[in-house]
């Protein structure tokens, strides 16, 4: 077997100190294989979203290692870890984050104006991310004009727009309703098994997760093997409790 | 980011909040316009001050007076009357009414001849005339202008004044020339004018003088200036019939060195005279002393504008604290897709810079408009009877390095909200709701 793209071995994270200290994620181990969609399943509180920040080197671990291709991410120096985030990594968030007043090509070339790509070729690039969303028609509108779908798709196009290794997708379609959402599913899964994008996805939707190669439950901090991947209803996750 | 995508950045977000930025660079424009005003009002006024008092002729002349009495002091009272001091005389033109100083004696005009390094002392003479009048023209009355033969004048027309020449010059100021006849200042040049003089004893007489040249109105004075023949032979006039010893007494003298000593061996004779009890000033005294009343005024006026600035320095520390707030954010999406710390850094001073600059650009600019014309205006109206004066002047430079100094302010106010930026962890960022 290849080396893992990322690999945590038991890693844990806490917020806070003293009475206030809060242990967020208690010790977690997975291997992320190049080309594998993974979903991260848990409800809010649950650390999900630590795990994938500490995957996505955008936070430290407080406890255990962190291998970005076999290489400890603490031995990174900053310059690495940025060059990681811009060019390797992408990120689709579920609140979108676009600028609200830049046009949609300004917002997706955002990554390739921080890499230092000359406004030629980031402008063909962006619009070349467009046209693989289906938003070429838009590039020129405000950020702030577009549906909702249609945010979600020029994140997507943002997130791809420096060809990156791995996608991290934080709740893609908790903003969407059925529908659009299942476009954005759709778009992603695409991009997964066309173009080997690893794909992590951050969710409490089990549908959604299990059309995921490889599901991991979080609960309280830790990882709960007592989950299985099979679809239930939307709502299930709301209910505290074990999942049998 | 490479740094024209920075600049490029910065310049675009500052206006985004058209509103707050238009009101930080209110303040700065505030600033930046008193500030280019009152630097060009120092520029007018300096070089107008200097076309003066060019090449002053007279650099090797000092005026002397006896130095204040010390003992007459505020706290004590009087000093005992002694008999061997000369009366006092009344300064006379420019002091107030009744002011007084020590007169110098016969005793003291020789005692500085004395002094180490001078080469020739004359006592100050005040001649008064009556009137000038020239080809029957009628009789105006004749201000003579004392300083006249120790500056080189502005001349309209012909040459200045020769103090080592025998025959009686006049130079005229271009004022006179209407009222007493002529067409213009070349046409007096080398003409022969009448002054009336009274003697002591209540006659009348009148002497004959050659316009030498025509002057321009100055600030140092108004008047006629005479050469020392004239003046010599209009004070003969004036002292006729007068008992000896009755103008045996000066306000001032006028002394004479040798025009190549250093400022080191003008200071020694200065401080020689002062321990004899002579006050003593060049030329060079007189019109630094004034340089320093405008100086310390526009330094005055500078200092407002500058805290004037440091206010707008708060204000734009204000507006970037917000946008930094507003744009948490974004910082944070920036720095997750890999923009380092620097370049967030680089990003918000560049703002502050760039507002620096669009208040500092927009105030110089409208000083620049605002003052030209108002400068003409008042050239053309209150200082009309000053030719040659415009109140308002601007350098380039002068203005290039208030920009650059609203710059840097706006740069260090820039420093505390670009840092707090720069600190943002893309995690709180984009976790912020």
């Amino acid at each position: 077997m290849s080396v893992p793209v990322l690999s945590a071995q038991n890693i844990g994270k806490s917020y806070g100190s003293g009475a206030n200290r809060f242990d967020a994620l208690k010790g977690v181990s997975l291997d992320i294989a190049a080309g594998e969609s993974i979903a991260i399943v848990g409800k809010s509180g649950s650390g999900k979203s630590t795990l994938m920040h500490l995957l996505a080197l955008l936070d430290d671990p407080d406890s255990g290692t962190l291998l970005v291709e076999g290489t400890d991410a603490k031995k990174l120096k900053g310059k690495e870890v940025n060059r990681l985030r811009n060019q390797d990594f992408g990120f689709v968030f579920q609140q979108f984050f676009l600028t609200a007043n830049a046009s949609v090509l300004d917002n997706v070339v955002l990554p390739l104006k921080i890499a230092g790509v000359p406004p030629r070729e980031r402008k063909a690039r962006g619009m070349a991310a467009l046209e693989q969303l289906e938003l070429a028609d838009k590039a020129k509108n405000k950020a702030i004009n577009l549906s909702g779908g249609q945010k979600q798709r020029a994140v997507i196009a943002r997130a791809l727009v420096n060809n990156p290794k791995v996608i991290f997708a934080d709740e893609p379609t908790g903003n969407l309703d059925t529908a659009t959402g299942a476009v954005v599913e759709d778009i992603l899964f695409a991009l997964n098994k066309n173009n080997g994008i690893t794909l992590i996805i951050v969710t409490h939707d089990i549908e959604l997760a299990a059309r995921c190669d490889r599901q991991i439950f979080i609960r309280d901090g830790l990882e709960d093997t007592t989950e299985s991947g099979i679809p239930r209803k939307r709502h299930a996750g709301a209910h505290a409790g074990a999942h049998a | 980011m490479k740094f024209i995508d920075i600049v490029k950045t910065a310049i675009a977000n500052s206006f985004r909040s058209k509103v707050r930025t238009g009101l930080t660079v209110i303040a700065i424009f505030i600033g930046a316009f008193t500030l280019t005003i009152t630097s060009g009002i120092g520029t007018g006024v300096t070089s107008y001050i200097d076309t003066q008092v060019t090449a002053i002729g007279a650099a090797d002349v000092l005026t002397i007076s006896k130095a204040a009495d010390s003992t007459s002091s505020a706290t004590e009272g009087p000093a005992a009357y002694d008999p061997s001091k000369a009366t006092t005389v009344s300064l006379g033109n420019g002091s107030r009414p009744g002011t007084t100083i020590q007169a110098l004696t016969a005793k003291d005009i020789t005692a500085i001849g004395k002094t180490t390094g001078i080469l020739r002392v004359d006592p100050s003479v005040r001649v008064t005339p009556d009137y000038i009048e020239y080809d029957g023209n009628g009789k105006f009355e004749l201000i003579v202008n004392a300083a006249a033969t120790l500056t080189t004048a502005d001349l309209a027309a012909g040459a200045q004044l020769d103090n080592s020449s025998t025959t009686d010059e006049v130079l005229l100021p271009t004022t006179y020339l209407k009222n007493l006849g002529f067409a213009d200042a070349k046409a007096a040049i080398g003409k022969t004018v009448s002054i009336g003089i009274t003697d002591y004893t209540g006659v009348q007489q009148e002497a004959k003088a050659t316009v030498i040249g025509v002057q321009n109105e100055t600030i140092l004075g108004v008047g006629a200036g005479l050469n020392q023949h004239l003046t010599d032979g209009l004070q003969a006039i004036q002292v006729t019939g007068a008992p000896a010893g009755a103008s045996d007494s000066y306000a001032t003298a006028t002394a004479l060195f040798d025009a190549s000593s250093t400022a080191a061996e003008i200071t020694a004779i200065k401080d020689d005279l002062a321990t004899q009890g002579y006050a003593s000033q060049t030329v060079a005294d007189t019109i630094g002393s004034f340089q320093t009343v405008i100086n310390v005024i526009i330094g005055v006026l500078n200092a407002f504008a500058v805290i004037a600035l440091i206010a707008a320095g708060f204000g734009i520390i204000n507006t970037l604290l917000m946008s930094v707030q507003e744009r948490t954010r974004e910082i944070g999406l920036m720095k997750a897709m890999g923009m380092n710390g620097g370049r967030v850094y680089t990003l918000f001073s560049t703002e502050a810079v760039f507002i620096g600059f669009l208040g500092s650009a927009l105030g110089a600019l409208a000083a620049v408009g605002v003052g030209s014309v108002v400068s003409n205006i008042l050239a053309d109206g209150v200082f009309s009877a000053l030719p040659g004066l415009q109140v308002v002047q601007f350098a380039p430079s002068s203005i290039a390095i208030i920009i650059g100094v609203v710059m840097l302010i706006a740069f260090l106010a820039g420093t505390l909200p670009a840092r707090s930026a720069a600190r943002q962890n893309p995690i709180d960022a984009l976790r912020y709701e």
